[in-house]
């Protein structure tokens, strides 16, 4: 059984927010998602409240902030990103610590910064506080395509088995003498994955065949049941739904302001 | 008394054309522990592909307890007859031994407290119930082999047929594995090429050679007859002899 194993984003404990069924955590993330995406850039103080609500959920899933930002380096392409588009935005510029800045540019900058760091941070709770397999489940409750969440459920179950494959073919290769130093030998580790292939094809028919077998017609039978309270879905909507207030209440705000200037 | 399995004239060409049985005639009694033996490349894998639906017959009949292997008989033939392969990765395919066993009989539609006490039962009858909660890849290979058999165990079959049970097995899990067999209540056809395996658990053996039963008698006296196993690329392990 090889480290690096799949419940590295899993945090076990037994909190409000790892009771509450994956189906409900699930819709609420995706939900708040979208409140925060929907939200204009020049909202400042909106995002700031988002931030307090996941701090809250984070508190009340027993989530450590150390534990959250060492998972959020899955973000990191988006904040290079980010960061360059300043400097390379067209438009109105401004001088910044003798940088000349472009304006557009930094408000994109800001408007990815924001609204992805709350997107990352509300999955990686997700994460830390459902397994992986229970996810699956959740999924499967929402009538996501149930092909694509049992291509997800044996990737789960046999990423394993193909690392220690891999590893295997590896140790295979260095035994007799080979170590990958240059691009030359890129033909030859190319070799090696197209054999892994095969063997996770092949290996694929012999599953399905074990699946045949024992009464499998192109279904996965619901083995947990995983039925959600109505109590459940409201405890999980209060996420979404003080982020909907937030959202709503300043666009209420901006309104009246306007109307009253006007 | 109807039998457990009987098998008349089956014939099976690859859809390339290459034939690889050629009419196999073979019935295995109700309660029986009947071992295959053959070589490798004898089609003993072909045959018992035919034994649940998953190949069809190009002719002659597979009949599982009195019911034919057909097209509408398929569910009931795949509860009837529990095929355990021979890599328990493959058997194994759920995230938690307690979802794999319960695959099979929740295919049947059976849920509730039926599907827990079969998941149970099964995970007891192969000593295995402690790790109903654990994911398949963190147990051993002896452990995974016998939650391989829960699996099919929880779906009460009328006969077990396993593919090279003992094989990458270490001594002591071939042992326990062996003691599990020998204390289940049902019919078994064990296919195999571990010849003194086959001589502690089963009475009587088939060589199945070129895709014909080249013999059927008591495995005692089917293992002592050296020129029989010669003749089909078999031999007993060096050591062992048999009067």
């Amino acid at each position: 059984m090889g480290a690096g194993h799949n419940h590295q984003l899993y945090r076990a404990g037994d909190t409000l927010v790892h009771r509450l069924p994956p189906q409900c955590k699930l819709a609420a993330v995706a939900a708040f998602a979208l409140v925060v995406v929907a939200t204009p850039r020049e909202w400042f103080w909106a995002f700031g409240l988002y931030a307090v609500l996941l701090a809250v959920v984070a508190l009340a899933a027993r989530v450590p902030l150390v534990f959250v930002l060492r998972r959020m380096v899955i973000e990191l392409p988006f904040v290079v990103f980010a960061v360059a588009l300043p400097f390379i935005g067209l438009g109105e510029r401004v001088p910044l610590l003798g940088v000349s800045l472009s304006v557009e540019g930094l408000w994109s900058a800001w408007n990815i910064l924001a609204k992805a760091t709350l997107g990352v941070v509300a999955s990686v709770l997700l994460a830390a506080t459902t397994e992986p397999r229970l996810m699956l489940l959740g999924a499967q409750r929402l009538r996501l395509p149930p092909l694509l969440v049992q291509i997800a459920m044996f990737m789960l179950r046999y990423m394993d088995v193909i690392v220690d494959e891999m590893r295997r073919m590896r140790v295979a290769r260095e035994s007799r003498g080979f170590v990958a130093r240059d691009v030359r030998h890129i033909p030859v580790i190319a070799r090696s994955a197209g054999a892994l292939f095969i063997r996770s094809y092949e290996r694929g028919e012999r599953v399905h065949l074990a699946m045949l077998s024992r009464g499998y017609s192109g279904s996965m039978p619901v083995i947990q049941d995983l039925s959600a309270s109505s109590r459940q879905w409201l405890t999980a909507g209060m996420l979404p739904g003080a982020a909907l207030v937030v959202l709503l209440g300043t666009l209420c705000g901006t309104l009246l302001v306007n109307g009253g200037l006007a | 008394m109807t039998s457990s399995l009987e098998v008349r004239r089956l014939a099976y060409a690859y859809p390339d054309g290459t034939q690889a049985l050629f009419g196999v005639d073979f019935e295995i009694g109700r309660g029986e522990r009947v071992a295959l033996l053959g070589p490798n490349g004898a089609g003993k894998t072909t045959l018992v592909m035919h034994l649940n639906g998953i190949l069809t017959a190009g002719h002659g009949t597979v009949t599982v307890a009195g019911l034919p292997v057909g097209k509408k008989s398929l569910k009931e033939i795949r509860r009837r007859v529990g095929l355990v392969f021979q890599d328990p990765d493959d058997q194994l395919f759920m995230p938690t031994v307690r979802e794999d066993v319960a695959f099979g009989p929740a295919n049947l539609g059976i849920g509730g407290e039926e599907l827990e006490r079969r998941v149970k039962g099964a995970l007891d009858r192969v000593g295995m119930l402690e790790a109903i909660d654990r994911p398949p890849h963190h147990l051993s290979f002896g452990q995974r082999r016998r939650v391989a058999v829960a699996t099919v165990l929880a779906m009460e079959p009328e006969i077990l047929v396993l593919d090279e049970p003992s094989s990458n097995l270490d001594p002591a899990s071939r042992r326990e594995l062996a003691e599990i067999l020998r204390g289940l209540d049902v019919t078994v056809l064990m296919v195999t090429h571990d010849l003194p395996y086959a001589l502690e658990l089963c009475d009587r053996a088939l060589i199945l050679s070129g895709g014909v039963i080249a013999a059927d008698g008591p495995t005692r006296k089917i293992l002592a007859d050296a020129d029989l196993l010669a003749a089909h690329r078999l031999e007993l392990p060096y050591g062992f002899a048999l009067r």
